[in-house]
């Protein structure tokens, strides 16, 4: 299919991303964005970096590839809900769009404070658009006495670097034994934790906030053990569900975990049959993953959003056959307290890890994560340059440890890796 | 002028921030900070740091984007 009409919902990066794919395989019809945030597609991870630390304006960062789109843009202007039987998108203004294709780019938004009063005193903050970075950065302007962080994880972590960098006493609390537990494990998390506290953050691990307090700003956070952290800014970072609730009654496989799709993107229905017009990519996408045995994980990461959204283009032109399945290594990056972190592969269900090459004490290394005796992802940490060399033993699930090190390399010792229990499928 | 790097890609080779200092810069071992509205009049100098990059990371647009208001 050249022709007719090809409708994205969602005008991020694998909204963007993927509409550039469809002009370049040679789609020449109509293509129509429909995004409900107000500004053309711009780039997320500066946000929590160095727009915080004040380097770069919120507004910034618009994604190159908007200037030269032939595309209708329909943005303000949010979906909320699928004719599927008519072919059409409905939007929230009772506007219709039909189409002939559905890419759905919906994404993920920051999951929020579960208490809503709480979450609406001034000062607590989630971070996941522009505009939540603007107020963040306003708020950090103000000089706020201490800056409260829910959740160490990438975004948390991210946060407080930039906010520590700004001079702003910082406490971190997450109930995880290491920042970046979920992602990295306990074992190289303690690496960056050790880098957090030099950096001067108040690292309050294996601790659950329990309730913000104030009244109309936030003043202070009441922790389990009874403790108190007073703080008159307050920084919500507990991870991010997923855009797919305008979906109800569609029909389709979706929850907050995801919209389910198989490996050429498309969308499957309540029985798990792939529907033939509707496609999924980016963070909103569950996907069955060759790496994990094809057991359906949706991704967080730039890098997903782009090979993704690719690969639903070229699923949407030219069928699924012609394609194949989705199978990019998954890949993803992190800076914070002076460090590169770079991912390759999924770690999740781990049973090893081992420091590969470089070291911890040198503050440059690079850590092979195995299960059942293969490698499944490969960590860098200020050693970047080390990392492609893991993309083939990860795809072909090599012996664990890998051999790629150099000559020079110590004979790895390999340690549990201190990830969280493994999710029943 | 749009900018945007591959952070994935990049191996913090610092090609670009020779061929555009005021607009790429490595800091500490390997965080490449970049702007990513450069001024049209740094047009050479980030089609420079484009064509310098290793591992071809850097992405440009030099056309102007429609209007920043919904259509
Ligand atoms: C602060 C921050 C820092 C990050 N840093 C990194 C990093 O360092 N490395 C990395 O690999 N990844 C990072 N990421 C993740 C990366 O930005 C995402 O993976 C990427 O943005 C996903 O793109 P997407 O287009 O799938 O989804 P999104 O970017 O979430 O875009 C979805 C779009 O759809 C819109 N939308 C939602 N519902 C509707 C609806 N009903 N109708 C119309 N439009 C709708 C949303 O408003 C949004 O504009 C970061 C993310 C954030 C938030
Ligand atoms: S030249 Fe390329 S690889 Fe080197 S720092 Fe710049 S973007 Fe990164």
């Amino acid at each position: 299919m050249r022709d007719g009409t090809i409708v994205v919902a969602g005008a991020s990066l694998a909204g963007l991303r993927g509409a550039e794919a469809l002009r370049t395989n040679g789609f020449s019809g109509r293509l129509i964005l429909v995004g409900d945030e107000p500004h053309r597609p711009y780039d997320r991870p500066p946000l929590s970096k160095h727009v915080l630390t004040g380097e770069i304006p919120p507004g910034a960062t618009t994604l190159p590839g908007v200037g030269t789109l032939r595309a209708e843009w329909r943005l303000g202007t949010p979906a909320a809900g699928l004719d599927r039987a008519g072919r059409a998108l409905l939007l929230a203004d009772g506007g219709r769009v039909p189409f002939d294709r559905l890419l759905i780019a919906t994404g993920a938004r920051a999951r929020a404070w579960p208490a809503p009063e709480e979450a609406r005193l001034s000062g607590v903050h989630t971070l996941r658009s522009r505009d939540d970075a603007a107020a963040l950065a306003a708020g950090l302007a103000a000089r706020p006495r201490r800056v409260l962080i829910l959740g160490a994880g990438f975004i948390g972590c991210e946060v407080a670097s930039s906010i520590r960098s700004l001079g702003l006493p910082v406490t971190v609390v997450d109930p995880a034994p290491a920042p970046l537990a979920q992602a990295l494990g306990r074992v190289i998390g303690g690496f960056v934790a050790g880098r957090m506290v030099a950096a001067g953050v108040d690292l309050r691990l294996g601790m659950r906030v329990t309730r913000l307090e104030g009244d109309r700003a936030v003043r202070r956070a009441r922790l389990e053990d009874g403790g108190t952290v007073e703080a008159d800014l307050v920084v919500v970072a507990l991870g991010a569900v997923r855009n797919t609730g305008w979906l109800a009654g569609a029909g389709l496989d979706a929850d907050e975990g995801g919209l389910s799709c198989d490996g050429a993107c498309r969308a499957l229905d309540g029985e798990g049959h792939p529907v033939p017009d509707i496609f999924a990519a980016g963070d909103v996408a569950r996907f069955p993953h060759p790496l994990l045995g094809n057991r359906p994980v949706a991704l967080e990461h730039w890098g997903n959003a782009v090979a993704q959204a690719a690969h639903a283009a070229r699923a949407m032109l030219d069928g699924p056959d012609s394609v194949g399945p989705y199978a990019e290594v998954p890949a993803f990056w992190s800076n914070q307290f002076g460090l590169t972190i770079k991912s390759l592969g999924l770690t999740e269900g781990a049973d090893a890890v081992a420091i590969v090459q470089g070291s911890p004490r040198a503050g440059r290394f690079l850590a092979a994560y195995g299960r059942a005796g293969r490698t499944v992802a490969a960590v860098s940490v200020n050693a970047g340059r080390w990392l492609p060399a893991y993309e083939g033993p990860i795809r072909d699930g090599a012996p664990f440890p890998p051999i790629t090190g150099g000559a020079d390399q110590p004979r790895p010792e390999s340690v549990p890796p201190g990830l969280p229990a493994p999710k029943v499928a | 002028m749009r900018v945007v790097v591959d952070l994935n890609r990049c191996q913090a080779y610092a090609q670009c921030c020779y061929a555009a200092p005021d607009r790429f810069v490595l800091r500490g071992d390997e965080i490449l900070v970049y702007d990513p509205a450069p001024p049209a009049s740094d047009r050479a100098a980030v089609d420079r740091a484009v064509q310098a990059c290793p591992v071809r990371a850097i992405r440009v647009e030099h056309e102007d984007a429609p209007a920043e208001r919904p259509a």
